[in-house]
């Protein structure tokens, strides 16, 4: 996000103090704001660091104290005796962590369900949108976005629920199947199929809103350019080749910095709805393996450790995908202010 | 993002900058004279073959069907009579007898009721705060160069790269003694980076000229923010807020966390138990009379789930163009 970095053509400053006139004590001079003393600008800013509080106070005590607390992974945490008692016992719990056949069975699931989405999720959205781009007319583009959008609102439980009603074993597939004369497909509880299962959930629930992006980004190429190549004899695949995808590139990197960012992240409450119809052979990944050796067999310390080793990783994940997006002249995420 | 932020209100997105499109090139052949005269096709391109638009056309249907029939025969069984129902075998595809049973029979006390007043009341009075907090937090961020503004812009972007874990944040929560209590459906959850960031954006893409004038006129910031910057922000502040909304309405996960009673159960963790787990709604389901299959009430439950997503949603629907959704899908 480019947010912060904003080019300061948003930020002509107010020379003077804003507390109003009445309030002003001396004039100050044009242009004179960075040598404005600390207490003026404290005078002039109040409300503004007023306004900001409620929501740095939420963040310090939900996120930030919580980030603290991962003192507990270098602990032999208890609830009963608490932060301040529990002793500390060093890396021991990164030792047990890594030393943790369930926990790289867990890794190993994690990256499998990123691989497969990202080759049979991620390139959905795009050709949504190429799809939907080459319709003229902007009542059925409406129309369709309007439909397509409109998973995404849908929650986790919702959409497993679906799924399971259409594809379950008593679900309307089967029982169609069964009166066509054929054998019923076991999908829904099938290992072997999680895989397809999940990414279809993740395309049903949110490629239509993952065009988004796209459509964006092809609105904004300019016609002048289509037309140019025309007259220049290129054909449809020719246009689209030159033309639309070069102007896809910085977005399609983007999303894979964030998604590459994000690749020790899957559903969360996707899987964990349904870890237990599959099993954990497929369905366990870390944030499951997390949640069930910390808070299901209180295990706290070990689990905040896999935890937080999960955190770091992801964290320089981001980063080290951003710098190679900067490498490669894309704008990445974010840059330096 | 920063060009495309005065231009997010309204309006789809408009690939080929067509005005309002009568002709419909997706639709199969007939009035191909009128299409002709009113197509929004331009001159250079070329009209596709019979076959690519028909492949076309069956795409988008079947795109749509994929998302809107499932939909259809959840909201039809749900209104269907047993005796429909065990003729169709489970789901219903074709219409039969309808009631409104499995309704009256969901929605007159109990578990479910219940959940939906726990769900509502966590909706609105999360909403409310998170609105609140984030259009304060996104307009005391507006002014670079304020004091103290690069220090709390970076408190809140950290939020957004690094998560303290799950389980250090379950046992912070259970510390302030919230387990069981909605308020740990509400405060941790409450802030986004990410939405403030957004709102913040749109604040600073918005014309700074007004708000120099009113400035210059004496206005404090809380005016200008409750008098100019809110009424010109309506589109983006319905958007977020349906974000908001939407987070708190579907969040299933931190409740199966912090709620230990089944009685103080949003609607999620009751529909999971109900629909995906097969656990029989008590006191609901009279099961001696035979009058309503499950099945009814089941669907029933998840069209109560949905509802409240799909009547919000066309308001705001419109509101969705190219500048919020860019960050918002990225999020």
């Amino acid at each position: 996000m480019a947010t912060n970095t904003r080019p300061a053509a948003v930020a002509p400053q107010p020379a003077g103090p804003q507390g109003g006139k009445a309030r002003r004590k001396a004039p100050t001079a044009v242009g004179a704001r960075p040598q404005t003393g600390l207490r003026a600008r404290l005078r002039r800013d109040r409300s503004l660091l007023l306004m900001c509080l409620p929501g740095v106070l939420l963040l310090v005590v939900f996120a930030y104290v919580p980030m603290l607390g991962n003192v507990i992974a270098f602990q032999d945490y208890s609830p009963f005796t608490g932060f301040r008692e529990s002793p500390f016992v060093g890396w021991l719990n990164f030792q047990r962590v890594f030393a943790d056949p369930a926990f790289w069975h867990a890794v190993q699931n994690t990256l499998t369900i990123t691989a497969f989405q990202l080759v049979f999720f991620f390139p959905v959205p795009i050709a949504l949108a190429l799809l939907l781009n080459s319709v003229l007319s902007s009542r059925v583009r409406v129309l369709v976005q309007s439909v397509v959008y409109l998973p995404h609102f849908f929650s986790w439980v919702l959409v497993v629920a679906i799924f399971q009603q259409i594809l379950g074993g008593a679900g309307l597939l089967n029982r169609l199947l069964r009166t066509a004369g054929f054998e019923p497909v076991d999908i829904v509880t099938n290992p072997d199929a999680f895989l397809f299962l999940v990414t279809a959930q993740a395309v049903w629930k949110d490629a239509g809103w993952g065009m988004i992006v796209f459509l964006a980004a092809l609105a904004a190429i300019d016609p002048a350019l289509y037309e140019a190549a025309a007259m220049d004899g290129a054909n449809r695949w020719r246009r689209m080749w030159h033309i639309t995808l070069p102007a896809l590139k910085s977005v399609i990197v983007l999303l894979l910095i964030l998604r590459l960012g994000d690749a020790l992240t899957v559903g969360f409450e996707q899987l964990i709805l349904q870890r237990d119809a599959v099993g954990q052979g497929v369905a366990e990944v870390l944030d499951t393996f997390v949640y069930y050796r910390g808070v299901r067999n209180g295990d706290w310390s070990y689990a905040a450790a896999a935890g937080l080793v999960k955190g770091l990783v992801s964290l320089g994940l981001v980063l080290a995908a951003n710098k190679i997006a900067h490498l490669f002249g894309e704008q990445g995420v974010y840059q330096k202010a | 993002m920063s060009d495309a932020d005065q231009k997010l209100v309204d309006g789809p997105v408009g690939v080929h900058g067509t005005g309002p499109g009568p002709a419909d090139p997706a639709r199969p052949p007939g009035g191909a004279g009128l299409r002709q005269r009113t197509s929004p096709r331009p001159v250079w391109d070329e009209e596709p073959g019979v076959a690519g638009k028909g492949a076309k056309a069956v795409a988008l249907v079947a795109i749509c069907l994929a998302v809107l029939l499932p939909l259809y025969t959840i909201v039809l069984t749900s209104l269907s009579t047993q005796a429909t129902i065990t003729r169709a075998g489970g789901l219903v595809l074709v219409p039969g007898e309808l009631t409104l049973e499995a309704y009256r029979q969901v929605l007159s006390g109990g578990v479910v009721t219940r959940a939906v007043l726990i769900s509502v009341f966590v909706t609105t009075v999360g909403t409310t705060i998170s609105m609140l907090v984030s259009v304060l937090a996104a307009y005391g961020l507006s002014r670079p160069g304020s004091l103290g503004h690069r220090a709390v812009l970076f408190t809140f972007l950290v939020t957004m790269f690094f998560g303290a874990g799950m389980i250090p944040t379950y046992l912070l929560v259970s510390s302030l003694g919230l387990i069981n209590s909605w308020w740990s459906l509400i405060l941790p959850t409450a802030v986004s980076a990410f939405n403030v960031l957004l709102l913040r954006g749109f604040f600073m893409g918005l014309d700074q000229g007004i708000l120099e004038a009113a400035r210059i006129d004496g206005a404090s910031d809380w005016r200008i923010l409750g008098q100019i910057v809110l009424p010109m922000s309506k589109a983006v502040l319905a958007v977020i807020a349906l974000f908001y909304g939407v987070g708190y309405w579907n969040a299933y996960f931190n409740a199966t966390l912090y709620i230990q009673d089944f009685d103080r159960m949003p609607l999620q963790v009751v529909l999971q138990s109900f629909v995906l787990q097969g656990v029989d709604v008590p006191g609901q389901v009279d099961v001696g009379s035979g009058q309503l299959a499950p099945v009814a009430v089941q669907m029933a439950v998840v069209v109560i789930a949905i509802v409240p997503v799909l009547v919000v949603y066309p308001f705001i629907q419109r509101h969705f163009a190219s500048g919020v959704l860019i960050g918002a899908v990225k999020g």
